[in-house]
């Protein structure tokens, strides 16, 4: 498919007609003539987007059991109600009293996500996740600054955490310390007790865990970094298996993240906007952003606040989407989703576990992780190739090589939206794909074959990256 | 040579000592594509990792069974990082000045058979 630029070919066509002027030219100092943009009509601008679009793989066209990424429908219900005039012709600057219906909105999903959570209060602030990791790692901070505990500059992550909990962590200025993993997939009880120390600021932690399971020791795991004058953080990444049944607060965790798009199915649109609310327990609630909504908030909330970490009350469409997810499904609803979450993941966990070995054999949350070391080391074939070969069965691949604990990881997360039949789908496709692993490996190295772009040379793209474009 | 169970190489030549990753380690990250070298001068312990290396599918953290300071390091692997994936022993990170050694380093014989049972 061509570039926009190159389907430029005409100087000076537009996509639009602006009126003439009437007021005399004036020219930027700093502007650039020289700058190529293209020059298209409107019609040339529909078709090459549409075009691209037809390429993409989305949840509206297919199967994404990309694991930790929770990739659920999300309900056109949800746009429709973000559509709402109310909602879109209004501004934040606006007389509070003229825009009832957007402070009510907030005000609702921030007590829901409170009850969904145990925390005490809740901001909506950061634009997704990772803003939201480093909000909460801000919290951590100030608590420690404010009660003069100068020296706790260290934070604990698992070995198996998601690569934004130490980055996050780190950006905040602490020190990291891997902690090992069990045998189970959880974190290492006798190796964190050597690890908490007077430094220790606090333990990040995902539960379930990135390989699918809930650790059995959470309390004891919060005792013992509490005794140490720790904090427990908890990635929400994972939430979407335990709504409704246990929450973070509950098991002993103090600040919470939340992902928006994941579990409370606001769209996962390309890089944003994003919303990655930051709750946490009434210790730490006078640190939060300035802005938090709530009906039921501790007095002095945002009292020593960390300052804001976007503007207004955060990617307002995007909170209200889940808003009304949440309203749509009702308490039993979110408890029946994630019930069928985990459902469907052991379902196809059962599906496929004869053929390809599990990472940790046990009954699964809401994901599960292969390893295809064996296969790889038996046939020459890796997660890369078998990924590749869901391709042509109109399936978006697995995540890849990750948990970085698990060598050839191949991670699903169906999802509780996916129904019997595209479950047993996928689990025929990847049996399709096992055969041929013995029998025709060269096709799964070939593979996809189907869609519009075949393999692509990572390791160029990776090491030469063709970043602009030229004539 | 010695080695490291988290798969690094030590070549240790009087009070340096030349640091890199090994044959199995290459082969479990695949293409490497970026070699992010540490700077001159770098504080290096053991046990904490002193640098990362990225492939294409991961990053990953490097550590390098000494502690010391960084005095050189190889810039060959900013222009050419697959250099590690195509000769590990010779493709050098970086040169310590070490004051301490790891402990439990293995030899070649040691390293190949606890690779193995890594299998």
């Amino acid at each position: 498919m061509q570039l926009i630029f190159e389907k430029s070919v005409v100087n000076g066509r537009r996509a639009l007609t602006l009126p003439e002027m009437n007021i005399a030219e004036y020219k930027l100092p700093e502007y650039r003539e020289e700058i190529d943009l293209p020059e298209v009509a409107e019609i040339d601008v529909v078709r090459h987007y549409t075009g691209l679009s037809k390429l993409a793989h989305g949840v509206d066209d297919g199967f994404y059991p990309l694991g930790s990424c929770t990739m659920k429908y999300n309900p056109k219900l949800n746009e429709a109600v973000a559509a709402f005039e109310g909602f879109t012709a209004i501004h934040p600057t606006q007389p509070k009293e003229t825009v009832r219906g957007w402070t009510d909105a907030l005000n609702m999903l921030s007590d829901y996500l409170c009850e969904i959570t145990g925390m005490d209060a809740i901001t909506l602030q950061p634009a997704a996740g990772a803003h939201g990791e480093f909000t909460g790692m801000q919290l951590i901070k100030a608590y420690h600054k404010y009660n003069k505990d100068f020296g706790r500059k260290q934070i604990l992550v698992p070995d198996s955490a998601h690569g934004t909990n130490p980055a996050s962590a780190n950006m905040c200025g602490f020190e990291i310390v891997t902690v090992p993993s069990n045998s189970e997939g959880g974190v290492d009880i006798e190796a964190l007790k050597t690890l908490v120390c007077e430094k220790t600021a606090g333990l990040m932690l995902t539960n379930p865990n990135t390989v699918g399971l809930f650790d059995r020791n959470i309390t004891e795991i919060c005792e013992i970094v509490h005794k140490a004058g720790g904090l427990m953080y908890y990635d929400g990444a994972n939430l979407n298996a335990v709504m409704g049944i246990c929450r973070p607060g509950d098991m002993g965790f103090d600040v919470v993240h939340l992902n928006l798009h994941k579990t409370f199915s606001a769209p996962h649109g390309g890089g944003g906007p994003g919303c990655g609310p930051v709750g946490c327990k009434k210790a730490l609630c006078k640190f939060l952003p300035l802005g938090v909504y709530g009906s039921k908030l501790p007095k002095d909330t945002a009292s020593k606040s960390i300052g804001k970490v976007k503007s207004f009350g955060g990617n307002f469409l995007v909170a209200l989407r889940s808003a009304v997810y949440i309203v749509t499904l009702g308490a039993d609803g979110l408890l029946d989703a994630s019930e069928l979450a985990v459902l469907n993941a052991n379902y196809l966990l059962a599906l496929l576990k004869d053929k390809y070995p599990v990472a940790y054999d046990r009954i699964c949350m809401h994901e599960f992780v292969l390893t295809a070391e064996n296969i790889k080391h038996e046939t020459g074939v890796s997660a890369l190739d078998i990924s590749k070969a869901l391709l042509d069965f109109g399936i978006h691949p697995p995540t890849m090589y990750f948990p970085l604990i698990v060598h050839e990881a191949l991670m699903f997360e169906p999802t509780e939206t996916e129904s019997k039949e595209t479950l047993e789908y996928a689990a025929d496709a990847m049996l399709k794909i096992y055969d041929k692993l013995y029998t025709n490996p060269q096709e799964l190295h070939d593979a996809p074959i189907s869609t519009a772009i075949g393999r692509v040379d990572e390791v160029q793209a990776a090491r030469h990256p063709v970043l602009k474009y030229n004539k | 040579m010695k080695f490291l169970k988290t798969h690094e190489w030590i070549d240790v030549n009087g009070k340096k000592a030349k640091v890199g990753v090994s044959d199995y380690a290459q082969e479990q990250l695949g293409d490497i594509v970026f070699v992010n070298l540490p700077e001159i001068g770098t504080e290096v312990v053991i046990g904490k990792a002193y640098t990362d290396i990225e492939s294409v599918k991961a990053v990953s953290e490097v550590f390098a069974g000494c502690s010391g300071k960084v005095v050189a390091v190889n810039e060959e692997l900013l222009d050419a990082p697959e250099k590690i994936n195509e000769a590990p022993y010779d493709s050098w990170i970086a040169e310590i000045e070490f004051t301490k050694l790891q402990d439990d380093l293995m030899d070649e014989a040691e390293y190949k058979s606890y690779v193995e049972s890594q299998q």
